[in-house]
């Protein structure tokens, strides 16, 4: 404080509170209007029946949320969005701790596997599912081709034909490309444990294994908590994986709240209903800031 | 002492046979993790060199080339397609949102890391949150707020939208890197006889050139990547980027041009992922250092 008191009456711009005010208020001014102000218009557009027909705003209260729950499809997309959701972090978790675990030793060619198994993730999203697309091509799956070769199967599987199936395999796709950011956020975690507890424990006697779960995975809890914080964002906000795969089908079988809302909203003009259903991720979105929010007041991480 | 000695080289062998099993371990989950996490890319590779009449037999080893690789599918992407524009359409949004996110994150990442404000730790908590406000929520709102601005069916478009999600995190990101910077540097030019905003400019920015890095590569791989926005906001050809224009523009009808698709995305996942993944150290530490209460 000292420095500033000796400097504070030389320039306007050295006084703290007028540069805050300064430095500040640009980027917040653009937040407010590019992200509070739609953000506003989406919950008034969640109780309005406007569409890109008829851009009236024409308060019906309750109806649009009335419509939206009666469609079978939106309840079928809520239960998708639960399970796609949960199911791949599950994945997620496992994988992710053991890669971060494999990323964290020394070994030759460490550099080309650390590269090979971020791909999922530093890929465009978009363009990384277009492998998948063809990959689990009706067809020409090299996947299914291979089951033929030895013989478990005579016809194909239609990986993203049939409904249960179709649901499988986006899951394994989003586990596919969020395990490397997951990893690499857990590995953060990793290099942070001190070196003296591994030591430590080493001396003990304590082999890999028993290392890994009672004194590794304890101590990372918090960090892969961060980690499934953003798989869970990712999958239920991120609609890019499952629209460029299915588009929420066959018959609505992967259709998830972020795709039908863009369905609903924008191809098929129903703003209002569109609102609605994007609004749906709201409570859990409050849900997972909460969270964030008491571990960021533990001090912990983040 | 006796049985001891005759003990230890068994003990050796056997800490020695535990490790060799572990590194076995190791470089077997280091080849399985590549395998599944390249597995469709490498498809993707063989793919956009085959030959239709090779392709698109049923039988033939997908792994092979049945018959001669060809490069008419690279021609075909790079001469009848838009792929150049989509690229070049990127690389401007990429530009335009790093300078726009730099000129607003960079102040407001200094003000909330340095000023001491009694607020500050809060106010970057919050801002931290409006990153976890994900494009589903706004992108109907915010497709009526660009067409009343006129903007739709243009880059201003994602010029103007990106920003909000680039913010967010880079002044995270940035924040980290300040408090990184001991306050005594700075300090010390104003007793010099420098003004705070000389200080920050000539002392504190130049330190600073990791932070904005990391905030230049995410600006351009956020341009790359996003899909959302880009979809709902541009749909006529000139105007799109290759998150959207490669699966939209590459598929007439029913009809993939797989070749050509594959070689879209292969030629340009591996460079951005080559410098995403040069700057990911960098990254992360910033992403932890922001964690860290200063």
């Amino acid at each position: 404080m000292t420095s500033s008191t000796l400097t504070r009456d030389r320039y306007l711009a050295d006084n703290p509170k007028f540069l805050a005010g300064l430095f500040m208020s640009p980027a917040l001014i653009y937040i407010i209007a590019l992200v509070g102000f739609p953000f506003v218009l989406a919950i008034i557009y969640a109780f309005t029946d406007i569409s890109t027909g008829n851009p009236e705003l024409n308060f019906v209260g309750f109806d649009t949320f009335r419509r939206v729950l009666d469609d079978p499809v939106f309840r079928k997309a809520l239960w998708n969005t639960f399970w796609f959701a949960t199911l791949a972090n599950l994945v997620v978790v496992v994988l992710a701790t053991a890669l971060a675990e494999v990323l964290t030793r020394d070994f030759r060619g460490k550099w080309l596997v650390r590269f090979l198994v971020l791909l999922p993730w530093v890929a465009p999203v978009s363009l990384a599912t277009i492998t998948w697309l063809w990959t689990l091509d009706s067809i020409f799956s090299p996947i299914d081709w291979v089951l033929r070769q030895f013989g478990l199967i005579t016809e194909n599987m239609y990986w993203l034909g049939r409904p249960q199936l179709a649901m499988w395999s986006i899951v394994i796709v989003q586990a596919w490309r969020i395990v490397p950011l997951a990893a690499v956020i857990v590995m953060a975690g990793l290099v942070a444990i001190p070196d003296e507890i591994n030591d430590a424990v080493a001396v003990d006697g304590a082999g890999t294994w028993r290392r890994m779960f009672q004194v590794t995975i304890p101590l990372l809890a918090p960090i892969i908590a961060v980690a499934v914080l953003f798989g869970v964002i990712l999958s239920i906000s991120d609609m890019s994986l499952v629209y460029v795969l299915t588009r929420g089908g066959p018959t609505h079988s992967t259709q998830v709240l972020s795709t039908w809302a863009f369905i609903k909203g924008i191809e098929g003009g129903a703003l209002g209903q569109g609102a609605a259903v994007a609004l749906f991720l709201l409570p859990v979105l409050v849900g997972i800031t909460a969270v964030v929010l008491r571990l960021a007041r533990r001090r912990e991480v983040l | 002492m006796a049985w001891r000695d005759a003990d230890i080289p068994s003990l050796q062998r056997r800490a020695k046979r535990r490790r060799r099993l572990g590194r076995v371990g190791l470089y077997t989950s280091a080849i399985l993790f590549s395998f599944f996490a390249v597995f469709p890319f490498s498809w993707a590779l063989i793919s956009m060199f085959k030959q239709s009449s090779d392709l698109y037999v049923k039988d033939n080893n997908p792994f092979w080339f049945n018959l001669a690789p060809t490069l008419e599918h690279l021609r075909l992407l790079f001469v009848e397609t838009n792929y150049l524009t989509f690229i070049r359409n990127s690389f401007v949004v990429g530009l335009a949102v790093t300078l726009i996110t730099l000129t607003l994150a960079l102040p407001l990442a200094y003000a909330l890391a340095r000023l001491r404000l009694r607020w500050g730790e809060r106010m970057g908590i919050a801002i931290f949150l409006v990153y976890l406000i994900p494009p589903t929520l706004l992108f109907i709102p915010m497709t009526r707020v660009i067409n009343t601005l006129g903007l739709q069916e243009s880059l201003w478009s994602l010029i103007v939208v990106y920003p909000t999600i680039t913010i967010p995190i880079s002044s995270w990101l940035l924040m980290g890197f300040f408090k990184g910077i001991p306050m005594d540097i700075e300090e010390q030019a104003m007793v010099d006889g420098q003004s705070r905003i000389g200080a920050i400019a000539r002392v504190v920015l130049p330190l600073m050139f990791p932070g904005i890095v990391a905030v230049v590569v995410f600006a351009f791989t956020l341009s790359a990547h996003e899909f959302i926005y880009a979809l709902a906001f541009n749909k006529s050809s000139a105007v799109k980027t290759i998150a959207t224009g490669v699966p939209t523009e590459l598929v007439r009808g029913d009809v993939f041009f797989w070749q050509s698709l594959q070689a879209a995305v292969i030629i340009v996942a591996i460079p951005i992922a080559l410098v995403f993944n040069a700057f990911l150290d960098r990254f992360i530490k910033g992403f932890t250092m922001g964690a860290v209460k200063g």
